[in-house]
């Protein structure tokens, strides 16, 4: 075989098809057609071939085309584009989950019944006949836990008589910032009914805060630091994610399950939470009392959710409201003037770092919340 | 111009993948498009999906130059995106009813047609995939960028422009090779 020769051969099949060919040229290259079989078969294959290489390239040029003019208009608003407003938007979720909403209309009675007995919040109650749901161990722990928090309050009321009247705790959870200057993300349950809260970071530094924004839907609480000892920080080293996450991406829990934090691993396992609810995803991550309220985080530093509960019939099946729902919450507290200008990161600096660095960046803005 | 002659015109445009005519034809059908995917169970990444596999039909029509548009554009690219919807909805074992067939053409063929094109669209996309650099490149340059075989010497590094021209051949080879094989297993599946 002659690689010369079949190279020249193609070469003079690709002008034949393309008609490239003067007149002489040509006449001569269809009687080598007619007497030689191999190179009519050749033509014919080659042309097939041709054509589909010619209508790849023009479809993927028209594809990329169509893309670009989607996005095109999407931003100039002319397309309602990738993000449904208003009717659409209603009639989009309808349609996509009246079926699960019929569903979950005709067993709600029982759901609700049986929720209060499966799924209990992860904060811890002191009252007893909550703890009466936790097992022997955990309520040791928990009168363990009390009798130091209640030294500590006890050291701190007498080493800063004013700054801080006492309070009697009877909820503990987590809670992390959101901006610099004190506005904190928790779990609307764990504040719900507390006068007075009080955050405290890995430190040993408490500040009193208040409540911003309850979403008791969505249990998702803003809560802002009130309290002149609090100083307020440049940037947090993470953002908030507005896209959701990957069934089976890693992630990570910071918590005050106890009074030291508590770092848990795990992996997205669900992208709806108890009984399929749209709001909520499911994660597992180890997850006791006092999570709840804690950041969860995806290997980039970004909090892809608020750790909210767990379900006690399951092994390891823990429940976080999806991070897109601080933005609502945000968006909500915006209408107030005082709140206008808060801006909400959506990056995080933590991208390619190791777990041990990015949990040492994020760990001082990941507080303890205490409330009455 | 007459309403005909100005979809004669845009007919045109899309056929040599003019980006005004695209873009107009683009923005006055979207909306309608999406509005029928989501009131049938569909999103919005659905729609757009639809709608850019229902423009590419209409692409392929308009280039195919025997074709004669025998109602208005908005008509057809409903139709076309209303029946690959369907049998989505089919494959996916969903609801399979769209309620109104008032303003519909018949357009299975059409729709038969483009899915058949799409297998080879595929097929040639796996071909090229698999081929590795700068096998791939090369042809890409030379076969869909439409570039001289000096111009790609210079680019790629070839001494001169038959060492390419050598090196494209390999390619080339190798590259009917893979498709081929891939298109008669196809055909023969069916």
């Amino acid at each position: 075989m002659n690689d010369n020769n079949e190279i020249m051969m193609l070469d003079a099949v690709e002008r034949y098809i393309r008609g490239e060919m003067n007149p002489d040229e040509r006449l001569h290259f269809e009687n080598l057609r007619k007497t030689n079989a191999a190179i009519d078969q050749l033509v014919v294959e080659h042309t097939l071939f041709m054509q589909q290489v010619n209508q790849f390239g023009e479809r993927k040029n028209f594809k990329t085309s169509l893309h670009d003019v989607h996005t095109d208009l999407s931003e100039q608003g002319k397309i309602h584009g990738d993000k449904l407003s208003g009717k659409a938007k209603v009639v989009y979720l309808w349609k996509r989950y009246r079926r699960v909403a019929a569903i979950a209309a005709s067993i709600a009675g029982i759901t609700t019944i049986a929720l209060s007995s499966l799924v209990w919040s992860i904060s811890p109650k002191p009252a007893s006949e909550e703890i009466q749901k936790l097992n022997r161990d955990l309520f040791v722990q928990q009168v363990k836990t009390d009798l130091i928090q209640s030294d500590l309050a006890d050291v701190k009321k007498n080493s800063k008589p004013d700054a801080d009247k006492t309070i009697d705790y009877k909820t503990a959870a987590t809670g992390f910032l959101i901006d610099g200057k004190g506005l904190m993300i928790t779990n609307a349950h764990v504040v719900r009914k507390s006068k007075n809260i009080r955050v405290f970071n890995i430190k040993g530094q408490q500040f009193n805060a208040f409540v911003v924004k309850l979403d008791v839907l969505r249990d998702v609480a803003i809560i802002k630091i009130d309290d002149t000892r609090f100083k307020p920080i440049a940037a947090l080293p993470y953002g908030i994610a507005k896209s959701s996450t990957d069934i089976a991406e890693p992630i990570f829990t910071l918590g005050f399950p106890r009074d030291e934090i508590v770092y848990g691993e795990g992996y997205m396992s669900a992208k709806t939470g108890y009984k399929g609810d749209t709001l909520s995803c499911q994660i597992a991550v180890p997850a006791n009392p006092g999570n709840s309220g804690g950041p969860v985080f995806n290997q980039r530093g970004e909090v892809i959710g608020i750790l909210s509960a767990r379900q006690t019939t399951a092994e390891e099946a823990v429940f976080a409201i999806q991070s897109k729902y601080i933005f609502n919450a945000i968006d909500e507290i915006k209408k107030n003037d005082e709140y206008r200008n808060i801006k909400v990161s959506t990056r995080s600096t933590l991208a390619g770092m190791n777990k041990v660095e990015q949990v040492k960046k994020i760990q001082d803005y990941v507080f303890m919340v205490k409330g009455d | 111009m007459t309403q005909e002659g100005i979809e004669k015109a845009l007919l045109r445009g899309l056929a040599q993948n003019d980006r005004k005519a695209v873009e107009t034809i683009y923005r006055e059908n979207y909306n309608m498009v999406q509005a029928l995917i989501i009131n049938n169970n569909g999103s919005a990444d659905d729609a757009r999906d639809i709608f850019q596999e229902a423009m590419i039909v209409l692409y392929e029509k308009a280039r195919s130059g025997n074709f004669e548009l025998n109602c208005q554009i908005k008509t057809y690219v409903y139709s076309v995106s209303r029946r690959m919807w369907l049998k989505r909805l089919q494959q996916a074992n969903r609801f399979s009813e769209i309620g109104d067939t008032d303003n519909v053409v018949p357009v299975e063929e059409d729709v038969e047609d483009h899915e058949k094109k799409n297998l080879e669209f595929e097929m040639m996309e796996k071909a090229i995939g698999s081929l590795g650099e700068p096998c791939r490149s090369l042809l890409e340059a030379f076969y869909l960028q439409k570039k001289n075989m000096q111009e790609i010497a210079g680019s790629f590094g070839y001494t001169n422009a038959e060492n390419a021209k050598t090196q494209k051949y390999k390619c080339l080879m190798r590259l009917k090779k893979i498709f081929f094989t891939h298109y008669k297993n196809g055909n023969g599946d069916e």
